[in-house]
């Protein structure tokens, strides 16, 4: 019925697809005039899986796109593909214990990763509660408090983003496989295959994924360069986004940009299989746990409390 | 040559009609132009124009497209009874439930085209030529089996059609087969859509075994209840007869599937209540509110009190068997089911949302007029569809063919009306 | 009878092959995260000498301390300090703690540990995790304090001054950044 698609270096090709694209691609060059951003719409409209690539058609792909964006943005925009390194999988922790709930992630994020001002996208949500209060309750909690000065009394704080699933099922509902988990535990999403049907936003236990439901704004002067095709690159109107733990920064050994915001540390991240990391230490010495662990996602996003 | 004419000759006949037919076209144009309007302004600035959000990322459309899974589904209702156990009053009439059928399945289609964010990329869900994640994705699974059940209602209703059309007698060796397998495929279709839902450990409110045997009890309220109705207006217009013995059969079967499909639904809130979870909040926010949000409450019990009410309408027969409350009954099923299983099924697996978020979805003008105008399609289709199965399952309509056996003798069987109707020739020759 | 055996164990075969490939499909497998930890019971080294941090977030034109203090005797009792506004609202460990418990008395430019032992500002840390030991290890692991750089390679750590006022070591409150729209008002 279907194939699972493989990374690109097994190089699948299905030529009823590249009949297809041969078909309609004369039929609508025939049919329309051969401007430039025609071709530009029809590659994107006919461009593969990015999983079924070969590496020249990824180039390809980044090079159109960092023109496309370059043009757009009046920045000179670098898209890149980095690939997961050997022996990584990216753990994240926090530290409810020190949370005050500033948010100043959540805009950090947007920053980094060219979330849309307008309408507004963050992938980051910061919970209040009540302390006392019971956790399981979450719709006691506040995601829209605002208090002169945090942390406030009475109150703690619990920000949510993606929660990286070992067993996701945002993975699994997904009609197109436009969405995956790569070998580092990232899930990511392909924003040029995903069809809009929001299905994984359904799945999603955590809430953590983000649909354009008007085209994405983002201001030239505040658009981020450095971007990554499963990432910060921009986004198209009505396909689903999210955390991906600053891909862009993570696989070229960077701190995510939420952790190198955080005013009190309460954001740790590593590489769960090395036994020296923050991240091990913080699991293997604090009483760690992960949210809604009893719908076995697994996720890898570890709140902890470190006093 | 005799194909273009009796394609020429199908065409005529959807063109030509009387001035009720004109104004009926007339008033679902009107409609479906609006609806395309909000939808090219949708389609233009994106979903930005519905009600929906992060917190409710499904809305009315989905909400219709769970509800006319269900009306697809139930077309087996007449299929069952007529074609295996040869129930003559319903088999003459079961045709009209495998057009309602392929209507519903198309309007589905249709509503899960405008709730999508990319629809020009919607080749990416076919297998081979797209990336079907089968068998993985449970709406994988529903473009499978909602494609599969329009191939096969489809199939079998063109069947009938050119072999009457033909004046041949159709042959059950053909279609037998496909009758038989389009049964299980209809409860298929139905539990694969409430899989859709209820695989979502995300959502408590979903996520309830109970769900797909819900949806296939309310299924065989709701999906009957349109048909009552039509049959009623078909034999009103044209010289189809529907027995009253047929529509009662069927009120009668409405009845049971009420029963069931009350009790389940007891079941359900039973166990929420009593149990009293905390995954209780969705349906509280349903039947009761949450932390001030109201905006389902009176639907809600609207739709019980309509649902109860039928019940009794339909078990007693002496109600069943009188049109006045027969109709009422069938009425208020279509808007309680409606409700209940649109609305009511699809925003509480949202409210609260994930972290516990209470976001009061109501439909914008855009969603509503894009849902009219669905609707109204589907109102035209199946007119036209009518429009010319009618006649050939009448007689009225056959196509040229050379060895053309008088086809008038068995159409005076089918007709049951006293007059002599003198059957229209369509065909010139 | 033999026929029937078979056909129900094809059917519990094929039920069972049905099943197992719901189990994980359509996710790519991920390198292991679920071995048990090996190291975990070994003692941890991380006794690295020197962090890399930032210099010391010294008051303007405070440091250094004996280009006043040189000139000035040493007195160790607890009064108001007319030059030192931080002493006014001294909040460590209440009144167990005054200055010359951490500053050093005869070299004013160097902070002294309870040993005796004369450490530079920098190394400040030392002197913190005197009495806050279980802080200074998470610390030290990364686990305490902010990190900025790289997580498989080199770190910039923080002095525990740089967040935490070491006359008033409470975190200060902060403005919150303002709070997301609600869904209505996105438009």
């Amino acid at each position: 019925m279907s194939r699972k698609i493989r990374h690109n270096a097994m190089g699948i090709k299905l030529d009823r697809r590249n009949f297809l694209k041969g078909t309609a691609l004369g039929l609508t060059a025939s049919a329309l005039p051969t401007k430039q951003a025609d071709a530009g719409f029809l590659d994107a409209f006919f461009q593969e899986h990015f999983r079924e690539m070969s590496k020249e058609e990824i180039e390809e792909v980044l090079t159109r796109l960092e023109k496309e964006y370059t043009e757009k943005y009046k920045k000179n925009v670098s898209v890149q593909a980095t690939p997961h390194m050997p022996g990584v999988v990216f753990g994240y922790g926090l530290d409810l214990s020190r949370c005050i709930g500033c948010r100043r992630c959540v805009y950090a994020c947007v920053g980094e990763n060219n979330q849309s001002r307008d309408p507004q996208i963050h992938w980051i949500s910061v919970l209040r509660f009540k302390k006392g209060e019971k956790w399981s309750d979450l719709e006691q909690s506040d995601k829209y408090y605002n208090p002169a000065v945090v942390p406030e009394p009475g109150y703690f704080y619990m920000p949510v983003q993606c929660q990286q699933c070992k067993n996701p099922p945002c993975v699994r509902a997904c009609p197109t496989q436009a969405t995956w988990k790569d070998p580092d535990g990232i899930v990511v999403v392909d924003y040029n295959w995903c069809i809009g049907c929001r299905y994984c936003m359904a799945a999603c236990p955590y809430g953590a994924r983000r649909f354009n439901w008007g085209a994405p704004k983002v201001p030239n002067e505040e658009f981020n360069p450095n971007t990554h095709y499963l990432g910060n690159r921009p986004r198209y109107k009505g396909v689903v986004e999210k955390c991906t733990f600053c891909v862009q920064r993570s696989r070229a050994g960077k701190y995510p940009a939420c952790v190198e915001i955080c005013p009190v540390g309460a954001r740790k991240f590593g590489n769960l299989l090395d036994p020296n990391s923050e991240i091990r230490y913080s699991i293997e010495n604090k009483r760690v746990f992960r949210l809604k662990e009893e719908l076995n996602t697994h996720p890898k996003f570890y709140y902890f409390f470190a006093t | 040559m005799s194909v273009f004419r009796n394609v020429a000759n199908i065409a005529k006949q959807l063109v030509i009609g009387d001035k009720y037919y004109y104004m009926w076209l007339g008033f679902l144009g009107f409609f479906i132009f609006l609806g395309l309007v909000a939808y090219v302004q949708q389609l233009y600035e994106g979903l930005i124009v519905t009600a929906m959000r992060d917190q409710v990322s499904w809305g009315l459309y989905i909400s219709n497209f769970t509800f006319l899974v269900g009306v697809a589904a139930a077309a087996v209702v007449l299929v069952v009874p007529a074609y295996l156990y040869n129930f003559k009053a319903i088999k003459e009439i079961a045709i009209l439930g495998e057009m309602l059928a392929v209507t519903a399945v198309t309007l589905c289609i249709l509503f899960i085209m405008v709730d999508l964010g990319q629809p020009t990329r919607v080749w990416h869900i076919l297998p081979f030529i797209g990336a079907m994640n089968f068998p993985s994705s449970l709406l994988a699974w529903d473009v499978v089996v909602l494609n599969g059940y329009l191939i096969i209602n489809l199939t079998i209703f063109l069947y009938i059609l050119y072999r009457l059309a033909m004046g041949k007698e159709y042959s059950m060796q053909v279609i037998g087969p496909l009758i038989i397998l389009s049964i299980p495929w209809a409860v298929g279709i139905h539990t694969v859509t409430a899989f859709l839902y209820n695989g979502l450990a995300a959502r408590p409110f979903w996520n309830a075994s109970i769900l797909a045997p819900r949806f296939l009890a309310s299924a065989f309220c709701s999906g009957p209840a349109i048909m009552l109705i039509l049959f009623q207006i078909i034999r009103k217009v044209s010289r189809i007869d529907v027995k009253d013995e047929a529509i009662f059969k069927i009120a009668e079967l409405i009845a049971y599937a009420m029963c069931i499909n009350i009790f389940l639904l007891g079941a359900e809130l039973f166990k929420e209540f009593y149990s009293g979870t905390t995954h209780m909040a969705h349906v509280q926010y349903l039947y009761f509110g949450l932390h001030g949000s109201t905006s389902l409450v009176p639907w809600m019990w609207w739709a019980t009190i309509l649902n109860v009410a039928a019940l009794l309408l339909f078990l007693n027969p002496r109600t069943r068997e009188n049109f006045l409350t027969l109709n009422a009954g069938c009425i208020f099923i279509l808007i309680g089911v409606y409700i209940e299983k649109g609305m009511g099924l699809i925003v509480p697996g949202f409210v609260p949302g994930a972290l516990g978020e209470i976001y009061d979805y109501s439909p914008t003008n855009t969603e509503i007029l894009v849902t009219i105008g669905i609707w109204a399609f589907g109102a035209l289709f199946y007119t036209l569809l009518l429009k010319f199965a009618i006649p050939i399952y009448t007689g009225e309509l056959r196509f040229r063919n050379k060895e053309a056996p008088p086809v008038r003798e068995r159409f005076e069987e089918r007709l049951t009306a006293e007059e002599e109707l003198p059957p229209k020739e369509v065909y010139v020759d | 009878m033999l026929k029937i055996c078979k056909r129900i164990v094809t059917l519990i075969v094929l039920l069972t092959v049905l099943i197992l490939s719901f189990h994980d499909v359509g996710i790519t497998s991920e390198q292991s995260t679920d071995t048990v930890y090996p190291e975990a019971a070994k003692p941890r080294e991380l006794d690295i000498p020197k962090y890399f941090v930032p210099p010391p977030p010294f008051t303007e034109g405070i440091f250094p301390c004996s280009e006043c203090h040189a000139e000035m005797d040493v007195d160790t009792e607890r009064r108001e300090l007319g030059m030192h506004e931080e002493q006014q609202a001294l909040k460590h460990a209440g009144p167990q703690q005054w200055c010359l418990d951490c500053h050093n008395p005869s070299d004013r430019d160097k902070l002294r540990l309870i040993s005796g032992q004369l450490i530079s500002f920098e190394e400040s840390y030392l002197l913190c995790g005197q009495c806050h030991g279980t802080i200074f290890r998470d610390w030290k692991a990364g686990v305490h304090g902010k990190r900025t750089g790289e997580w498989n390679g080199k770190k910039l750590y923080r002095l525990c001054v740089h967040c935490h006022n070491p006359h008033q070591p409470a975190f200060k409150p902060l403005k919150p950044k303002q709070p997301p729209m609600r869904p209505a008002d996105i438009r």
